[in-house]
């Protein structure tokens, strides 16, 4: 029995999500069992059990397979270039400081080319949620060795294994001065989606990195399996430690994944500390930039 | 409209290049500016740093220059009339998201207070050697508007008009200073603000439903709608359609990069703006932009006094180059002499337009100083025999 | 067009640009002059032969960098022994006669003031340069005392006007004492620059 495109474009618009999502985008470009789109469908259900007027959130991407999720994203969005979501989503921010930003790309952008970019925004408490991807590979480019590949697991660029030390993430973020920092596997949905509706609370820079595979690329290349089967791994190698010490949280090759949230600090954001200097040092002379919408002189 | 008071300072000023270059900004409406420090540009973004927080204005001192033109880019998507300095080093990293905010048609002021180079070069010391990245930096095909004063008093004034040209053709709009003009200080007189045109962004007035971002109205640029008031735009690096939406094809290269050429060639005429002078009947004529302008006058006083008819087009927008103005005064005169304060760039527009009808000549200067009048002088008085 | 051509030159702390600046501001702004200044930047800034330009005219300046100073106003041997030999054979020389010793050449109306002293006698050193200044319009007369005067009051921080411009009035006075009877054979000097 053959079901019609109508058919299947009326189940799709029915789907709880959908309002979140630009469905004319649909199908997406993923490849079948890669861990993004769990991840991408999390952070819609988390904007809508926050209540988030759509209206004044904005989604800023980098360059790269998870770089595609501001365009599927049915809020104000940015596919910006390679490395720069950040400094990107932080002009938005500034420009408009009532929006909810969310930078929302992959390990090889926001920690690769994007690293300075990334430490910076920790340290100044930059108002952004970011959410980085982490598939320990680059997909995009064809499965080249990332700074998140784990010693000995090999990639297209280091073909006889990894031999260089990854990033820790939760450790860099935190050590910087993130007020939020957590971790999850993309099989882990009502953890995950309960951690991005926390942090869409919280101000400052708050980041969460979520484990997820890549099937075509990073599975094939190391012989493990499909994306379900490596999903379904990362899920069952997880060990849920609260309050873990970021240090102590890096990833080894095919072994345990320390998940959990690691930082939850209240501290003003960059615009507020801002903002409340200048209200200090200048008094009346200060004035703050407009609320509501920014710089129009309409 | 007429500028915002809170940004003008109206009155006499004595000022150098990089500080009234700051102020025209502001004049202008800038509200956001993102920057890294380097010689010889830093002063503009000091001055503007210190009298933001009493006009509404923020101030981030970015990571890099890569960062600071991302800020830009992204900032300028609130509505907000947002700016960016550097200098060469800075400028060569900025290239990528001056690519960006082409590509995705994004109102912004870059300013390069230009150094000897190539690399560190000179740092303190002038150069007019980055005229030709401010046409090709950037990857790609596209076309940007370049200005290039040669004063303080036109750094504050074509400030002002950088800020109306990037928003009325939604481009980056390069400002092409130098070290001279940016660290010498004049006079600088600053109007009352009612008396400062204003380019607002222009809003679409279209609900929501019926936007496109990327659809052109008459003269080739689309109507802007800014992040947060409901449009849920999308916005994209890659070759895109009038949604915003990627498209991975020849066709829609085909329609997209030929608009975004065309809305600044199809526009020359009225983006376009150089001082004439003399021209008319004019044996040679001299064409010359920046603060070499300034001390190329004096070369051409002595080459008249020596009997030639010296004509002079000082470029004021660089970029677009008005081709068809070389072109039909090539073949009246006998010859061009191009003074520019590198190895020959610009002269190759010139040289380009002048198709054989007329003498190119360049008088090169490597960087570090302005040129010898006398050299340009006997450079007129080569071109006039 | 006549073109006067100033070098101001001192060790880093002494206020050389914002001496450079307020002569600047006293021809551009007050006597409706034309005045370009330069100051030196980056490790020439540093260190003790910090200097400033300015070209002063009655019409626009076309090239803006100076080569043969009318004027050479000197506060630190170093910048002394830098440009000396720069200065127009009949230009004028302003120094700082406890810091600077110079070896005086004939057509050359030179002037020392013990600016330093001075300032220290009105209570902060760091006005030496505001007194170098009042020394300086009195004796190179470029540019009225009014006018420099005025210049300095709308230059210096808020606050620090009146110690300023007592400083400025005690290098005007220090002239008037040491080369009052002068002044006509100087005045000369100066318009000879034109
Ligand atoms: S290449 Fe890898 S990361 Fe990219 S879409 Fe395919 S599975 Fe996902």
């Amino acid at each position: 029995m053959s079901v019609t495109i109508e058919e299947v474009e009326a189940a799709a618009q029915k789907h709880p999500v959908a309002p979140y999502l630009r469905m004319d985008r649909m199908p997406h470009i993923w490849c079948p069992t890669c861990g993004i789109g769990t991840v991408m469908k999390c952070y819609a259900q988390a904007l809508e059990e926050a209540d988030v007027d759509m209206d004044k959130a904005a989604i800023v991407s980098g360059i790269g397979c998870t770089g595609r999720v501001a365009g599927y994203m049915n809020l104000d969005a940015f596919h910006s270039t390679h490395g720069r979501a950040i400094p990107f989503a932080t002009g938005v921010k500034l420009g408009r400081p009532e929006l909810l930003v969310t930078v929302f790309s992959g390990d090889g952008d926001l920690s690769g080319i994007g690293g300075n970019h990334f430490i910076h925004a920790a340290r100044r408490n930059m108002d952004l949620l970011v959410i980085l991807v982490n598939n320990f590979i680059y997909g995009m480019t064809g499965g080249q060795n990332a700074p998140t590949t784990p010693l000995t697991a090999k990639s297209s660029t280091m073909p006889f294994g990894n031999f260089e030390e990854p990033f820790n993430l939760p450790h860099l973020a935190a050590s910087c001065g993130a007020v939020y920092v957590a971790r999850w596997t993309c099989l882990h949905t009502r953890r995950l989606t309960k951690s991005f509706q926390e942090a869409i609370d919280r101000r400052g820079f708050r980041f969460i990195e979520v484990i997820a595979p890549c099937s075509t690329l990073y599975a094939r290349l190391n012989r493990l399996g499909s994306g379900f089967d490596l999903m379904r791994f990362y899920h069952d190698s997880a060990e849920i430690k609260h309050g873990a010490d970021p240090k102590e949280v890096g990833i080894d090759f095919q072994d345990k994944i320390i998940c959990g949230k690691f930082i939850d600090e209240d501290r003003p954001a960059m615009h507020e500390r801002m903002d409340a200097h200048y209200k200090k040092v200048l008094g009346d002379k200060y004035v703050p930039m407009p609320p509501e919408g920014g710089w129009l002189h309409e | 409209m007429k500028a915002d008071p809170a940004g003008v300072l109206t009155g006499a000023h004595y000022l150098d290049g990089d500080f009234a270059c700051g102020e025209g900004a502001m004049a202008a409406g800038c509200r956001f500016t993102a920057g890294y420090p380097i010689t010889p540009s830093t002063e503009v973004v000091e001055r503007i740093s210190r009298r933001f927080p009493m006009m509404g204005g923020t101030f981030i001192q970015m990571e890099d220059e890569l960062a600071s033109m991302a800020a830009v880019v992204g900032a300028s998507w609130t509505g907000t009339k947002c700016l960016t300095v550097t200098s060469g080093p800075g400028f060569s990293l900025m290239m990528e998201n001056i690519g960006l905010g082409a590509m995705m048609e994004t109102p912004l002021v870059v300013v390069n207070v230009q150094r000897g180079g190539p690399s560190t070069g000179l740092p303190t010391m002038t150069g007019q050697a980055d005229m030709m990245q401010a046409r090709w930096g950037s990857h790609g095909d596209y076309r940007l508007i370049a200005l290039s004063p040669q004063s303080p008093q036109e750094s504050f004034d074509l400030m002002i008009d950088a800020f109306n040209l990037s928003e009325e053709y939604r481009v980056p709009v390069l400002f092409m200073m130098d070290e001279c003009v940016g660290h010498m200080t004049e006079k600088v007189v600053i109007p009352p603000a009612d008396e400062i045109e204003i380019v607002p962004r222009k809003l679409t007035d279209k609900p929501p439903g019926e936007f496109l971002p990327y659809k052109a109205n008459g003269n080739g640029v689309p109507e802007f709608a800014r992040a947060g008031d409901g449009y849920r735009f999308h916005t994209t690096g890659l070759t895109h359609d009038e949604r915003g939406y990627p498209v991975m094809s020849a066709e829609c290269q085909e329609e997209l990069i030929p608009r975004l050429i065309n809305k600044i060639t199809d526009n020359v005429d009225k983006i376009s703006r150089f001082d004439e002078e003399n021209t008319d009947g004019a044996d040679v004529v001299l064409v010359t932009y920046g603060i070499t302008a300034r001390v190329a006058r004096m070369g051409i006083d002595m080459a008249r006094k020596k009997g030639v008819k010296v004509g002079v087009i000082r470029l004021i927008v660089v970029w677009p180059f008005p081709e068809q103005h070389i072109r039909d005064l090539a073949s009246k005169i006998k010859a061009f002499v191009v003074p520019e304060i590198n190895l020959g760039q610009m002269v190759l527009e010139v040289e380009r337009c002048a198709g054989g009808k007329a003498e190119t000549i360049l008088v090169p200067h490597a960087g570090g100083g302005v040129h010898n009048p006398q050299d340009i002088c006997d450079a007129i008085l080569r071109a006039a025999k | 067009m006549s073109r006067t051509d100033i070098r101001i030159t001192g060790f880093g702390g002494q206020g050389v640009v914002l001496s450079g600046y307020i002569i600047g501001r006293a021809c551009a702004i007050n006597a409706s002059q034309h005045a370009t200044m330069i100051q030196s930047f980056g490790p020439e800034a540093r260190g003790s032969a910090c200097s400033a330009t300015l070209a002063i005219s009655d019409s626009e300046v076309l090239y803006p960098y100076i080569s043969r100073p009318d004027v050479f106003v000197v506060m630190s041997t170093e910048g002394y022994d830098k440009y000396r030999d720069e200065l127009k054979d009949d230009g004028i020389l302003v120094y700082e006669q406890n810091l600077v010793h110079p070896t005086l050449k004939e057509g050359q109306p030179s002037f020392g003031v013990p600016s330093t002293r001075i300032a220290e006698s009105l209570g902060r050193t760091i006005v030496q340069n505001i007194v170098m200044l009042g020394f300086f319009a009195a004796s190179a007369q470029i540019v009225s005392r009014e006018d420099m005067r005025d210049a300095v009051k709308s230059s210096v921080p808020p606050g620090t006007e009146e110690l300023n411009l007592k400083a400025f009035d005690a290098g005007c006075a220090h002239f008037d004492e040491t080369y009052g009877e002068k002044k006509e054979e100087v005045g000369a000097a100066a318009a000879n620059q034109g």
